[in-house]
């Protein structure tokens, strides 16, 4: 596919979804793209750190959470414009990642994906009891709530992310995460200053996680704060990224498309939450015999495809 | 006040005999085969509920039902073993302790769910005619059930040691440890002494379930917090070492015991932070050599 092509599919699809809320009046559906946004978001900001990089982060909830609950309170409770809020909580989550990254790197390998996931359950634990009451959007504010604007931000910065995460796959930044992903020592010893890359790739992934938080903050009519560090915001992300194909940019977007399609149907077919069971099989198989996820899967097919037209 | 203190030693040593019990089934499995199972709670979980049902639908006091109850939940770690985590045991090391991660992972999504399916979301608990006996010693109040709960503990890890220290397979496991190449080239059945080590760590998983059902209560989501628990204490003692991780355990227990009484709801926080710290200065663990 020429870079020509490339472009003009991909505007044809964006225009197609800022026209989609003036075609289609439903909440319901506009909610669903609304939702397969903010995973984009959350799960491509997962992909920067888990996918390229290769540093599983089981803490992702801790940074997603972090940014909603800042962005809530400048918002809502500091009555500054959203904005401000949204760029709050994606310093707020990223300053915390500095602060806790610098020596969470000292950790290596498995000892940061266990460290990680201690670390949004410290939050959750300590959120629950501080702020046991669920934060409700005041009277004025529901009268006024409109979805459509929800999503419209949600679109931006989607695009925006997904911009972003093209661009680091380019540049020297994305090879150095890449090489160091491949094997650590290895890139160090070709001069990759592995602690630099892995720790600008934390920031770009709390930043963007902080910013899915904030979005989420904006959406939620009432947020618990100890909710918003539950594990589900790790595992969803995660999962979206293995099953769509980790460390590419087309998985996540696959992924999260595949993800809020199922959840929806599975959840009006099964009993309530057995859905999550169901993820929970679909991603052991990728883990283990399906590595690439979709991506790879449709790529095998359409190899099958080719070489069979071949043979004929 | 000499009471108090006392008490709550004794509750700390109590609860902190079940985290070791739960922490060296997982130090079990991550030292032998560097397999990191965090859906470890999980077994515990279902442990608890087996438990539960010999003892509410067969009228089977939960301490003989202890045994059955070990035999079951091995037979499905071994289950699991063979199903999904068999695959990994012949990754090279790092890649194969991420991938166990993940896996255990998926696991974890899918037994709470199906818990719910078969025992609701309620909470549970085994309570004997006994259980909310207790007995004074100077002062300090002992139930019947926790003492019970830490005989057990006591007596099950000294079995676990004989077995890993007397024994023929334990030495079989043990040398796959330490090389399971090598161990492989004397003639021992390492993927059979993977099978056995990991379905033995989720027995001991299940045993202390049924344990925590009877002293506190079950529900469905309980598996990732005494996963942490487990956690805590397999980093505190220094990965691999089994009598390190049950004293590891009485240590967590105590402290959060008398940790309770100034900080209140935090208590279950600090345990994690205490985790953090360790893993970042001391991530040989507090017995472990440097």
């Amino acid at each position: 596919m020429t870079t020509a092509k490339r472009l003009l599919i991909n505007a044809g699809i964006i225009v197609l979804l800022i026209l989609m809320p003036l075609i289609i009046k439903r909440s319901d559906i506009i909610t669903w793209f609304y939702l397969t946004l903010l995973y984009i978001i959350s799960s491509h900001s997962w992909n920067i750190i888990g996918g390229f990089a290769g540093q599983q982060n089981l803490g992702h909830a801790a940074f997603f959470g972090a940014g909603a609950l800042a962005a809530r309170y400048i918002w809502l409770h500091f009555g500054l414009p959203l904005p401000l809020a949204l760029l709050g909580g994606a310093v707020v989550a990223t300053a915390f990642a500095m602060i806790i990254g610098f020596p969470a790197f000292r950790l290596k390998g498995i000892y940061f994906v266990i460290g990680t996931l201690v670390l949004a359950e410290i939050l959750r634990l300590v959120f629950d009891t501080i702020l046991p009451r669920a934060d409700v959007m005041p009277m004025s504010l529901l009268a006024t709530y409109s979805l459509v604007s929800r999503y419209y931000v949600t679109l931006l910065f989607a695009v925006l992310t997904v911009g972003v995460v093209y661009w680091i796959s380019r540049s020297r930044l994305g090879l150095g995460l890449m090489s160091l992903r491949e094997d650590e020592e290895a890139a160090e010893a070709s001069g990759v200053n592995t602690r630099k890359y892995k720790l600008v790739a934390f920031a770009v992934s709390t930043f963007i996680a902080g910013l899915a938080g904030g979005l989420y903050a904006y959406y939620g009519v009432a947020i618990k704060p100890g909710g918003v560090f539950e594990p589900v915001w790790t595992f969803d992300a995660v999962i979206i990224v293995f099953v769509g194909g980790v460390g590419t940019i087309v998985g996540p977007i696959i992924g999260s498309v595949f993800f809020v399609l199922l959840q929806q149907f599975l959840s009006v077919y099964l009993p309530g939450g057995i859905h999550v069971a169901v993820f929970g099989v679909l991603f052991i198989i990728v883990v283990l015999f399906l590595p690439g996820g979709l991506i790879e899967l449709v790529t095998r097919l359409r190899g099958n495809f080719a070489r069979g037209g071949q043979t004929n | 006040m000499i009471e108090l203190v006392a008490q709550t030693f004794v509750n700390g040593i109590n609860i902190g005999a079940l985290y070791g019990l739960v922490a060296v089934g997982l130090s079990l499995t991550f030292g032998v085969m560097k397999i990191l199972n965090i859906a470890h709670g999980e077994f515990l979980m279902v442990g608890g509920y087996f438990g539960f049902w010999l003892f509410t639908l067969l009228g089977l006091d939960p301490l003989y039902g202890l045994p059955l109850v070990a035999v079951a939940v091995f037979l499905l770690g071994a289950g699991f073993y063979k199903l999904v985590f068999s695959g990994l045991a012949r990754l090279h090391e790092e890649t194969k302790v991420k991938n166990s991660l993940l896996v255990g992972f998926g696991l974890f999504l899918i037994f709470p769910q199906i818990s719910r399916m078969l025992w609701t979301s309620d909470e549970q608990a085994i309570t004997p005619a006994y259980s909310g006996g207790s007995f004074p010693i100077l002062g300090v109040r002992c139930g019947y059930v926790p003492l019970c709960a830490l005989v057990m503990a006591v007596v099950i890890i000294l079995g676990l040691h004989l077995l890993l220290t007397k024994t023929y397979f334990g030495k079989s496991i043990r040398g796959t440890t330490e090389n399971w190449k090598s161990a492989k080239l004397m003639g021992i059945n390492v993927e059979r002494t993977y099978l056995i080590t990991f379905a033995l760590g989720t027995a001991l998983a299940g045993i202390a379930g049924v344990l925590v059902a009877m002293t506190q209560t079950i529900s469905p989501d309980i598996g990732m917090s005494w996963t942490l628990k487990a956690l805590i204490v397999v980093v505190l003692a220094g990965i691999g070492s089994v009598g390190g991780a049950f004293f590891a355990g009485i240590i967590l227990g105590v402290v959060e015991a008398v940790s309770a009484i100034f900080i209140g709801p935090y208590t279950v926080a600090l345990g994690l932070v205490i985790f953090l710290l360790i893993l970042m200065f001391r991530p040989q663990g507090l017995f472990g050599k440097a």
